[in-house]
């Protein structure tokens, strides 16, 4: 049942993925960008980390992409205003670099299936406790320093932000 | 065909909660319309039916019977899926919210009962259901933009960018104002959160009081009620993204709302004021008496207060209600763990 719900989902992402690359018009993209975001959050539900699930559908598919769409919708790019000639230089460039992602996850492959065709119960600490209280402690105290920094970065860009969007009247 | 019963039972048991909420939906229609006309000394429907019982039946089949019309410019696909993609994030929140404490199966179904979660008062218990909700009704924001987006109208158009100012904006609020009771409760299972509150004096609207006003602001906002109705706001926009929508694909938009404005109302039931919990009544009249309570809470408001300015209700998203929101979060924590301390 879980495999076949795995491989459903993998392929929905998959096309989803597919189409936000090989669609010519901006808001198609984003909506099948959505899509396969909505398709990552299901994969990690199947992998028990339903936490990261929720992040992932409340940050990428509920704000990030809302931000993409609305975009795009201000600006209202049209299909015309796009490169219409895919040319060979961009394509050998692509081929080569989707090449070496494969040679990167090479290693993984062999892994990968067989992870989710086993029990589909996780295993000792993660199946007893609720994800997010595991998350937690690790974040508070493992890993309390890159945690302090990222929140720090983020507030940074947040500033840095405000600052650029800012208008500045000349007194 | 052992393995097939339960989740038999589990359908039909989604099915009637399903038909108890579009039930519930059709009649909101009427009760807004009965208690505006109330506040605005009218009448009110009162033709079809006794006190105009069958009205929400009239408006159903009118809605069915009406011409389908589809923009000749418009985005086919995207016009139709905006509809549907409103009703779906409007109704599957529901399956976490908690309506009644048992609801006594395990007599009638024995061990199965408990096994598959039949007994308990809730379509889904999970434990991140807080998260749940606000992932859903993020998502519900692509409906309302893509709806104006694909009618190809100006007017739809300028509605769905509003919207998805004004959504994002408040979503904001709204997880800022619910932290506070999820501190207090431990838990961000709804189940969970209804059983802290187990006498009224741990109801969270007397521990979060701010976090109950931040809530009921957001919340509507979000929900997109009258004094923020400003994707839909009749006199610049003619109704925002559902202006070049008729029929029922119109109905759908409306059922979204109402839907919406249901889910607020029992939301608020159980994240502040308790849940199912209360004395002698059983559960799920308190449950549904509290939620009709809030429903006619936000039809009051929508008789009494006029509509905002569009740059005031973001200044006010962003500026007011933002930091009021982190205060209410840190001032928590703070108190919290203090009395955890010092004090029990």
């Amino acid at each position: 049942m879980e495999t076949i719900l795995f491989y459903v989902l993998a392929a929905v992402t998959l096309l989803s993925a597919i189409f936000v690359v090989f669609l010519r018009r901006p808001v198609h993209n984003v909506l099948f960008m959505i899509l396969t975001m909505i398709g990552l959050a299901t994969l990690f539900i199947l992998l028990q980390a339903e936490f990261l699930a929720m992040v992932q559908i409340i940050v990428y598919a509920g704000a990030v992409m809302v931000l993409f769409l609305f975009v795009i919708m201000l600006l209202n790019l049209e299909e015309v205003s796009l490169p219409k000639e895919p040319r060979p230089l961009r394509w050998g460039f692509g081929i080569i670099l989707s090449l070496a992602l494969v040679v990167i996850l090479f290693p993984v492959f062999g892994r990968f299936v067989p992870s989710i065709v086993g029990t589909g119960q996780p295993e000792g600490i993660v199946g007893n406790v609720s994800n997010m209280e595991l998350i937690a402690k690790e974040l508070f105290t493992t890993y309390l320093l890159p945690f302090e920094v990222a929140s720090v970065l983020l507030l940074v860009a947040i500033i840095g932000t405000v600052v650029i969007g800012r208008k500045f009247t000349k007194d | 065909m052992e393995s097939a019963f339960p989740v038999l039972l589990v359908v039909i048991k989604t099915l009637i909660v399903l038909g108890a909420i579009l039930t519930f939906v059709a009649y909101l229609t009427l009760i807004e319309r009965k208690v505006l006309g109330w506040i605005q000394v009218r009448i009110g429907p009162n033709r079809v039916g006794p006190w105009g019982l069958l009205q929400p039946l009239a408006d159903g089949a009118k809605l069915l019977l009406k011409e389908e019309i589809t923009v000749s410019s418009a985005n086919r696909v995207v016009y139709i899926a905006a509809p549907l993609i409103v009703v779906v994030c409007a109704l599957i929140p529901f399956a976490v919210i908690p309506f009644a404490k048992g609801l006594g199966l395990e007599s009638v179904l024995g061990p199965i009962a408990s096994k598959f979660n039949l007994n308990t008062g809730v379509v889904a218990d999970i434990n991140l259901g807080v998260l749940y909700i606000f992932g859903i009704s993020s998502l519900g924001v692509y409906g309302v933009i893509l709806g104006g987006w694909a009618s190809n109208s100006k007017y739809s158009l300028l509605g769905s960018i509003r919207a998805a100012a004004q959504m994002i904006s408040y979503e904001l609020g709204l997880s800022l104002s619910v932290v506070g009771v999820l501190m207090l409760a431990g838990s961000l299972s709804l189940v969970q959160i209804v059983e802290a509150q187990d006498s009224v004096y741990k109801w969270f609207v007397f521990r979060q009081p701010l976090g109950f006003l931040l809530f009921l602001i957001a919340g509507s906002a979000e929900i997109a009620r009258t004094p923020f109705d400003l994707m839909e706001c009749e006199n610049e926009l003619v109704a925002g993204y559902q202006t070049e929508y008729s029929s029922m694909k119109f109905g759908l938009f409306y059922l979204g709302e109402y839907a919406h404005l249901l889910f607020l109302s029992s939301m608020m039931t159980t994240l502040f004021f308790g849940g199912w919990q209360g004395p002698i009544l059983p559960p799920i009249v308190w449950f549904l008496g509290k939620t009709f309570f809030f429903v006619f809470v936000f039809v009051w408001i929508r008789g009494t207060y006029p509509r905002l300015r569009y740059d005031r209700v973001m200044q006010f998203g962003w500026k007011t209600l933002l930091p009021v929101g982190l205060f209410n979060v840190m001032a928590t924590a703070f108190v919290y763990t203090l009395w955890l301390k010092y004090v029990s």
